[in-house]
């Protein structure tokens, strides 16, 4: 499995091990962060949910793409769910490869697709009590508006 | 006609449930979604979404069947 969810911290020491290879002599990751601020505000813990057999196909295509498009030996993808604290880690995507240019390229086309495609979904609580689903709630906020004063 | 529909993140929380039978005459999910907007009032109009029938990505004008299993996608933010 090229993409997969936990609902536990991301295991990269165990998980770095499927991406071991004789011929590969560069290794990429990136680890994405949960941050203490969003657009301006105070951000104090994250939710992720995701639809998971969508999710896990839809990320799987990801992964199978960067393998077809990108010279690399392998590459994995793994999403966390559930709460998650400050600087806990969200997401992990690893590439090996014989050279590092296209382990970067391929770890960089990764986390951006699976940040577009994948259906996963993020609500940050704030410092204030707020809280509110990333990329939703803006466009939702308006019509709400409309009724709350109507 | 009965559909199986599950809901999640801000259209779970909107439709106050995450899974539901229904019975309808929507032929498409484009006329199940506007059913399901007068019930909910939804604030994510069909342009902001995407559509999964049977756990795959769909069109919007797909014919429905029976038992199939629909979800309304609002718009993703994984990483």
């Amino acid at each position: 499995m090229r993409f997969r969810f936990t609902h536990v911290p991301i295991d990269t020491a165990d998980a770095r091990r499927a991406l071991l290879d004789l011929g590969a002599g560069g290794y990429a990751t990136f680890e994405g962060w949960v941050r203490d601020h969003n657009e301006g505000r105070e951000v104090t813990r994250l939710e992720y949910e995701a639809f998971e057999e969508l999710a896990v196909a839809e990320g799987d295509r990801i992964v199978a793409e960067a393998l077809e498009r990108f010279p690399i030996k392998h590459a994995l993808c793994i999403h966390r769910i559930g709460e998650l604290g400050l600087g806990d880690m969200a997401v992990w995507v690893a590439v090996s490869s014989a050279h590092r240019g296209e382990a970067f390229d391929a770890c960089r086309f990764i986390i951006d697709e699976v940040k577009h495609r994948v259906p996963i979904w993020k609500k940050e609580h704030y410092r204030n009590g707020d809280s509110g689903w990333v990329n939703c709630e803006r466009c939702a906020t308006a019509p709400r508006h409309v009724h709350t004063h109507a | 006609m009965q559909v199986n529909i599950r809901y999640f993140a801000l259209m779970r929380e909107q439709a106050g449930r995450s899974e539901e039978t229904v019975e309808t005459t929507a032929r498409t999910p484009a006329d199940l979604y506007a059913e399901l907007m007068d019930r909910y009032g939804f604030t994510l109009g069909p342009e902001q979404l995407k559509v999964a029938v049977n756990s795959e990505f769909a069109d919007w004008s797909r014919k429905l069947a029976a038992g199939d299993a629909v979800v309304f996608l609002p718009p993703v933010a994984g990483g």
